[in-house]
């Protein structure tokens, strides 16, 4: 099956014309040892034979919509994604356009992302935002790369939490690796209380950046105002990585004072899809935009006076600034940026608090019923959606009894932090029922009768 | 293009302005970026700067150009209304378009305006 | 000032809002109700808009109509590969097995992810001739500085830490120098030869003990297969360097020739360029990376690996590995999987090896037909048999047109314009690349255009100038977007002016 619209008559005028007798004379610049090598891959498909072979594959998984019963987290959430978007995405003018480079022609792309950012300062209280990142995990590495260049280097150090993402943080290293950034605080222990103390210490006049999490990795609501003005008032910016949901309803980072908001943006309408793609927001303060990397959309006219939008300060980017960028980043995640804005606007004001309410009304039902089972304890702080459970035996043996009951149970925490290898990470969304929480309520019991 | 007689030119196309030490960028320079929309200057009074060396970094709406030091001294006072009003650099590029000042310093190899006229007319082509 | 406010095509979502409508309700809690923390941890207001769902189907349906895309017409845009995206992909990467997978799940509960990735990896190693893939980045500047963080911690495992300098040529994408800037490395810009190969010479005097490597797109950005690539590399690796292959052309290639077996060290896929994965707008991309055995080693983690061969006729499980000296990991979780991999599997399974080489030589027909149907009108700088595009010059002796009026005009004639203004090296640069997805027709049409547009520009110019005059949006003032930097709808009670 292929997709190639020239008959063997018209390929033989085509030839004529470009002045060669066949296909294959074509590539004659192309070393004659290593030309025209025999691929060892399966025979070609037709398209009916393609879905079918797919439709197997895809069979030998276990969904989280049928299959199975699902309290993980720990950074992409199952949340209901109305019909209305995938409808509006499959539209072939949306997908199949390149990035907006011709305003003229791509006014639909363009002002899509403009309403994306629009709607990305509302959710996080920031000034501005990004057309976004690839996700949570590399714009929280591309804030790193902000306060580097905002203080051009003099400023080596960043302070992470250790509370932060395992899998942001791991990315945040291999970011820096080549320059020549500290990056501090990750490693400092988590207390049996899940608690992180020493941070503020940590913050100096070397240090550029601090980086913490909104609920933070363990699902916990802390006010960061106060790390926030003991951090600037050393000089040093803050970031704070935001679940968007969450910020349905708890005061915004923005509120707090952060200098950068970033998170992961698949709650907001985007598929697991197994982990992706999705996206990652990116939203600052007005004084920071000549050093936030990625594409931005602005407001202008065109010639007949008629508002419209270009991809704008596009000299800060690769393409004309080069080795002096402060990014490599060329794409963003524009079709599902679109897909945000989609439900942002189709779940509005009312739908997304609806949402954010659910996840906390059910979450807090989960915690209060694993509570009070023998030998189980959820952590006593001021949580969101998602919670510390600790086990009377190690997560991952729970998780496996668990799965024999089609229930994922939660993130083992253990896997980053050796200290909490009895604890669990459950998250409950407005997907989870009262009887799906009864009856991992129950499970959980017998695991402890095992 | 316009190019004063009082000043010193570089082939990167800075101008200095060795009466005052003031150090700006040329007519020619900024009429090639087109409308510039971002200066961040890239020094502070008390630096000492290396001719050949960047001082300055500028972006316009198509292009964007690093600002070399056209001499070797000590930074004295820098243009901080660039920062808010940088199409000043389009407007008046030797006058309040002015980006550092130096002073006790060597100029690098400078051309007179004669000579960076000539050099401006050979790069029209 | 009256007269100057601008004139509203199409409201934005927030001017749409009433306040009390809701496109969508979700069921009340069936749990008892918790009560909410206390206020100062609250937010005051929640300032979205409020739409039903018809508002926001109207909404979008009338901005999609405001778009050029490959759907509705000839996109040739040099270096960025606007095939036909079949519509298939769209369906299978849709499966609920795909879509409703955690990326945390056990392995056990995943195989058919597992495995669909572990073959992709197999696949793409077989297609380019690398000894190992990793499928996480996220994008092709992804992959590049995946690419390059490996070359830079090969040297460093070797205890060989002089080496900062890369090699770049001057034809080159920009996402290749500020791939080497994150890592703080010095760019050496090596420039083309007369025939748009690399300058042997200039590239043996740049070769010494400091040399990272070199990053080189091949076909390059002229469109051009470099004549001596055997001898670049060859040069580059007598130098202790590596050789970095930007697979942003692939296309050209598939089943032609296999950069691994040429010599590069390590190259990165475009999956949204030469495997079809639409471009989505913008994106997401995905940009798989293909080192030789020697870097192996280095790949980020995770890779998807065999954990236990099965027995007999039995799969295999499949799980995660992490490579012995790894550089790390790239992004959270796996890759983009869904959008990217299963769509890119799709396409390879429906091609076959046979299928694969058509899609090289059929792109390259395309190109060289439109070449010699435009080289007596457009002065072509580097003219000889090109690969998947070529770089023609958008000026005429004589006349004050310019690349930018000519592009601008190809939308009155409804065709998306080529890339122009790139690669820097060739004057007023117009970049076409028509794929191997368009007919004859639609090519002859694209070339009678262009030379039509040639006569207008010696008996009209201003048409050019002016134009587009038949799209529904024309030229924009770009000035005032970053002199003002209007870059949201709506804006927070507590902003103020930095």
């Amino acid at each position: 099956m292929t997709y190639i619209p020239i008959s063997p008559k018209e390929r033989d005028t085509m030839l004529k014309t470009v002045g060669v007798k066949s296909l294959d004379d074509l590539f004659e610049a192309v070393p004659a040892r290593h030309r025209f090598p025999a691929l060892d891959l399966p025979p070609a498909l037709t398209e009916m034979e393609a879905a079918q072979y797919l439709g197997e594959i895809a069979d030998h998984n276990e969904t989280v919509r049928g299959d199975l019963i699902s309290f993980l987290g720990a950074g992409m959430y199952n949340h209901y994604i109305p019909s209305v978007i995938d409808h509006m995405l499959r539209r072939g003018e949306f997908y199949t356009a390149y990035t907006p480079y011709q305003p003229e022609i791509s006014q639909g792309t363009l002002q899509a992302i403009f309403e994306y950012q629009s709607l990305m300062t509302a959710l996080t209280g920031m000034e501005l935002s990004n057309a976004s990142h690839y996700d949570g995990a590399t714009a929280t590495a591309e804030a790193v790369n902000l306060a580097f260049a905002q203080f051009r280097g003099k400023r080596a150090k960043v302070v992470v939490s250790p509370a932060v993402h395992p899998q942001y943080r791991a990315v945040i290293r291999t970011y820096t690796q080549g320059m020549g950034v500290e990056v501090a605080g990750d490693d400092l222990a988590i207390g049996d209380q899940l608690s992180v103390s020493g941070l503020e210490t940590l913050i100096d006049e070397n240090t550029s950046l601090v980086i913490v999490q909104y609920p933070d990795f363990f699902g916990r609501v802390h006010d960061y105002t106060n790390l926030i003005e003991t951090a600037h008032g050393r000089g040093a910016l803050v970031c704070v990585v935001a679940n968007p949901t969450a910020l349905a309803i708890f005061k915004t980072p923005g509120e707090m004072g952060a200098d950068v908001v970033v998170g992961e943006g698949q709650p907001l309408g985007l598929p697991l899809w197994f982990g992706g793609p999705s996206l990652g927001f990116f939203t600052t303060r007005k004084q920071y935009v000549h050093k936030m990397a990625g594409r931005l959309v602005g407001e202008t006219v065109d010639n007949k006076g008629q508002r419209a939008y270009v991809l704008t300060l596009t000299a800060r980017e690769q393409h004309i600034k080069r080795e002096r960028a402060t990014s490599n980043i060329c794409t963003n995640q524009g079709l599902l940026a679109l897909a945000s804005a989609i439900y942002l606007s189709v779940l509005g004001k009312n739908g997304l608090k609806q949402v954010a309410n659910l996840c906390y009304q059910k979450a807090h039902y989960a915690a209060g019923a694993l509570n009070k089972l023998k030998g189980y304890k959820v952590s006593s702080e001021l949580f969101f959606h998602e919670f510390t459970l600790e086990c009377p035996q190690p997560a991952s043996e729970v998780n496996a009894h668990l799965l024999e009951h089609g229930i994922l149970g939660g993130y083992d925490l253990g896997q980053d932090y050796p200290a909490l290898k009895n604890h669990l990470l459950v998250a409950v969304t407005e997907m989870n029922s009262k009887e799906e929480i009864d009856l991992l309520a129950e499970t959980l019991a017998e695991a402890n009768h095992d | 293009m316009n190019a004063p007689s009082n000043l010193k030119y570089a082939t990167s196309d800075e101008w200095f302005e060795p009466a005052s030490g003031k150090v700006g960028i040329t007519d020619y320079a900024q009429n090639q970026l087109s409308d510039i929309v971002f200066v961040e200057i890239l020094v502070e009074a008390g630096d000492a700067v290396e001719a050949g060396k960047a001082i300055a970094s500028v972006e316009s709406v198509k292009a964007s150009a690093e600002i070399l030091a056209p001499a070797t001294g000590t930074v004295t006072a820098i243009n901080k209304g660039l920062a808010d009003k940088p199409e000043t650099l389009n407007s008046d590029p030797f006058g309040e378009g002015w980006m550092i000042q130096i002073e006790g310093g060597a100029a690098g190899d400078l051309m007179d305006a004669a000579a960076y006229s000539a050099y401006c007319e050979s790069r029209a082509h | 000032m009256t007269d100057q406010t601008p004139k509203i095509v199409e409201p934005t979502i927030f001017d749409l809002s009433s306040p009390g409508r809701t496109g969508v309700t979700f069921p009340a809690a069936d749990v008892p109700v918790a009560a909410l923390p206390p206020e100062h941890l609250l937010r005051s207001d929640l300032p979205l808009p409020e739409l039903a769902e018809v508002d926001v189907v109207r909404h979008y349906m009338r901005l999609s109509k405001f778009n050029y895309s490959v759907d509705s017409g000839f996109y040739p845009l040099g270096s960025c590969t606007m095939k036909y995206n079949p519509k298939i992909d769209e369906d299978t990467c849709r499966l609920p097995g795909f879509v409703y997978t955690h990326p945390l799940q056990p392995i056990e509960t995943v195989q058919g992810n597992l495995a669909l990735m572990h073959t992709l990896q197999e696949w793409l190693k077989e297609i380019s001739g690398f000894a190992a893939v990793t499928l996480q980045p996220a994008a092709g500047a992804h992959g590049e500085f995946t690419g390059v963080l490996m070359m830079a911690a090969y040297h460093k495992s070797r205890g060989d830490t002089k080496r900062t300098k890369m090699l770049i040529p001057d034809a080159a994408h920009g996402t290749n120098p500020a791939s080497v800037g994150m890592l703080g490395m010095t760019v050496q810009q090596i420039p083309s030869d007369a025939r748009g190969n690399v300058d042997l010479e200039k590239l043996k005097a740049a070769c010494d003990d400091t040399v990272v490597g070199m990053m080189l797109t091949n076909p390059n950005t002229l469109g051009l297969f470099d004549e001596h690539v055997e001898e670049v590399i060859k040069l580059v690796h007598d130098c202790g360097g590596l050789m970095y292959g930007d697979g942003a052309n692939l296309n050209a290639l598939l089943g032609i020739v296999r950069p691994g077996d040429v010599g590069f060290d390590v190259m990165h896929f475009n999956l949204h360029k030469t495997f079809a994965v639409p471009h989505g707008g913008g994106g997401p991309g995905s940009g798989p990376v293909g080192v030789a055995a020697h870097l192996a080693d280095f790949l980020p983690e995770p890779l998807v690996g065999i954990i236990e061969e099965g027995e007999g006729d039995e799969a295999p499980l499949f799980g995660f590995v992490k490579p012995q000296k790894s550089i790390g990991r790239m992004k959270a979780f796996h890759g983009h999987f869904g959008g990217g991999f299963v769509r890119a599997f799709t396409y390879i399974a429906l091609h076959g090896a046979e299928g694969l080489k058509d899609i090289a030589q059929y792109a390259v027909l395309n190109a060289n037909y439109l070449q010699a149907r435009l080289r007596d009108t457009y002065r072509v700088p580097f003219d000889r048999i090109c690969m998947h595009e070529f770089v023609a010059e958008g000026r005429f002796e004589g006349s004050d047109v310019r690349a930018l009026d000519i592009a601008k005009r190809l939308m009155d004639y409804n065709f998306h314009p080529p890339t122009n203004y790139f690669p820097l090296i060739v004057h007023e640069a117009l970049m076409i690349e028509p794929t191997e997805t368009e007919n004859k027709d639609t090519l002859d049409a694209f070339a009678d255009a262009l030379i039509q547009i040639a006569q207008e520009a010696k008996t009209d110019p201003d048409l050019l100038h002016n134009a587009p005059s038949t799209t529904l949006f024309g030229r924009m003032d770009e000035v005032k977007a970053a002199r003002e930097l209007v870059l949201c709808c709506w804006l927070p009670e507590n902003y103020s002016e930095a």
